[in-house]
């Protein structure tokens, strides 16, 4: 497999490329709490951390489901490379996203935030998103992929695309109306899923014509 | 030449150095491997440096980050008149200036909530007119300075209670709308009042973008209107009003979320029926006519039961009527406020 070859323990031919990925993910965060620390978050501090946060969730959700896309298209095999760790740092914001929302912004109040996520869809969708992606971290080493079984551990980490909607759909419904920016994000979410597909059917016609071809009455 | 001389001396050691004879201590010479892992080593530095920078920035960028609190926008040429202190007056701690002029909703001039500070630098405010027209017996264009002659200033600090759960204890200088309203003199078929904001794509940006319906139009039912807690605000903390929060002329309504607080005032009008307002048009589900602050009744996407003071990280509890039901509770007697959210 093409993958394989990027994907070798050491970065391969760009032992920089991890590391400095990983650097540039940390930067959000950084950033927030040196301006948190220098009281430069505006007005409403938590809920500009809240807002940054749960973007950068959705931002490196969407990277980590580009890099197979991008394998299709482009035939780029460098971003495989960096897919789990990408998947990771979403599920980092996502935990700093609910945990800014929960303790800072509710006050660990626990029957309002069962209200929230019972109660409200917009963050009944975020939510979902966010518990969608618990069990693709903690399946996330090789390990995990070995005890699983290769076709298992996949067809359970397709629900990273249902996170990839259910976060989607959650940045949409925050905006009060102008949707323009969530929009963005949809489109892109939906061209990544648009390739897969068109991959998917590819393949498949493929895998017929090639059945079709060596069936013993043909 | 000096420059000879400088330039046949280097050429003399360079030849010393590389003659045959006379070769560099082996200590000094550095091994071929190292050379290359030492080019290796700086092309990788840079480039973990430049993609750190693209990714950290990249992301960054895209989440809003960069961003940053922008400049706070001119205030209007003219200053206030002698402001004098009103009732009404809350003890609760001012929240402070560069708070309330830089966390402003205010979408004609976009939908960030630094947007309005950043942006409304765009918006002339003189010559401004305001119309009263309508079920009137006086319809009349008054320039706003003459109006803020007619009326003197009162200080009202008051608590403002956004829809979206945050607040804010704002010191405003304005006068009651009830006398405005009374010296035009509404005829007996009177009861709602039409406000509508400036349309002026070139002045207001953000009218150019088609989300909401412009202008912004808001309303109240004629005793609402006339209610002493009613004010047309033209200034905060004794200054005129920045443009992003309203100038020059705005409405405060205390009991009611900010969004009904329309603001830069071209128009008012008194009407038979009750006017069109620009929120409850865009959701009818979410923002009612009404728009009386209520803890128990919750937007469907979040709770109104608490909100944030701004400058403070515990919510606080809400309160009904955001803490002026002694005061206006009596005008929804025998009303359904669930309905008439």
């Amino acid at each position: 497999m093409t993958a394989s070859a990027a994907a070798r323990p050491g970065g391969g031919r760009r032992p920089w490329l991890k590391p400095a990925v990983f650097a540039g993910a940390l930067a959000p965060l950084g950033l927030i709490l040196w301006q948190a620390g220098r009281g430069e978050l505006g007005a409403n501090p938590v809920a500009e951390a809240l807002n940054r946060l749960g973007l950068t969730a959705l931002v490196c959700l969407l990277a980590s489901l580009a890099c197979t896309p991008l394998r299709e298209t482009l035939g780029w095999t460098w971003p495989i490379a960096l897919r789990r760790m990408l998947g990771l740092f979403a599920f980092f914001y996502a935990c700093l996203h609910f945990g800014t929302y929960a303790v800072l912004d509710q006050g660990l109040h626990a029957r309002a935030i069962l209200a929230d996520v019972t109660k409200r869809k917009f963050i009944f969708v975020g939510f979902s998103a966010f518990v969608l992606l618990i069990p693709l971290a903690a399946t996330s080493t090789a390990a995990a992929v070995r005890r699983l079984g290769f076709p298992r551990w996949k067809r359970l980490h397709r629900l990273a695309y249902a996170a990839g909607i259910l976060g989607a759909i959650h940045f949409w419904l925050r905006v009060k109306k102008d949707v323009r920016e969530p929009a963005i994000y949809a489109a892109v979410l939906a061209v990544l899923l648009l390739v897969r597909v068109v991959v998917f059917a590819r393949e498949r016609a493929r895998r017929r014509a090639a059945a079709a071809l060596s069936a013993p009455g043909a | 030449m000096p420059g000879c001389r400088v330039l046949s001396r280097v050429s003399i050691e360079r030849t010393r150095v590389t003659t045959p004879g006379n070769p560099p201590p082996s200590s000094e010479i550095t091994p071929e491997a190292l050379y290359a892992d030492r080019r290796r080593f700086i092309k990788s530095s840079l480039l973990f440096a430049a993609t750190a920078a693209g990714v950290g920035g990249g992301l960054v960028w895209l989440t809003g980050g960069v961003r940053g609190i922008g400049a706070v926008a001119a205030e209007a040429a003219a200053g206030l008149p002698a402001v004098r202190p009103g009732p009404f007056d809350t003890s609760e701690a001012r929240t402070p200036y560069a708070d309330v002029t830089t966390y402003n909703n205010f979408y004609e001039f976009g939908t960030n909530k630094d947007d309005p500070a950043r942006f409304a630098g765009s918006l002339k405010t003189r010559p401004w007119t305001v119309s009263i027209e309508g079920e009137v017996h006086k319809p009349q264009t008054v320039d706003v300075d003459a109006l803020l002659r007619l009326f003197p200033l009162e200080e009202r600090v008051y608590r403002m209670r956004c829809v979206e759960a945050w607040s804010m204890v704002i010191p405003w200088d304005g006068f009651p709308l009830g006398d405005l309203i009374r010296r035009a003199e509404p005829t007996s078929n009177a009861r709602y009042v039409a406000f509508t904001t400036l349309l002026d794509p070139a002045r207001m940006p953000g009218q150019r973008r088609g989300f909401l319906e412009w202008p912004y139009v808001e309303g109240l039912r004629l005793d609402e209107a006339l209610h002493p807690l009613t004010i047309l605000a033209a200034g905060l903390y004794g200054r005129p009003l920045p443009n992003q929060d309203g100038a020059p002329l705005r409405l405060v309504v205390p009991w009611k979320y900010g969004f009904k607080g329309i603001k830069s005032i071209v128009r008012i009008a008194l009407t038979r029926e009750q006017p069109p307002t620009t929120w409850n048009v865009a959701g009818p589900e979410e923002y009612g006519f009404y728009a009386n602050v209520n803890p128990e009744v919750d937007h469907p996407r979040w709770s109104q039961a608490t909100e944030r003071r701004i400058g403070e990280v515990k919510r606080r509890p809400t309160l009904p009527f955001n803490g002026y039901a002694e005061q206006v509770a009596g005008l929804y007697a025998g009303m359904d406020l669930r309905r008439n959210f």
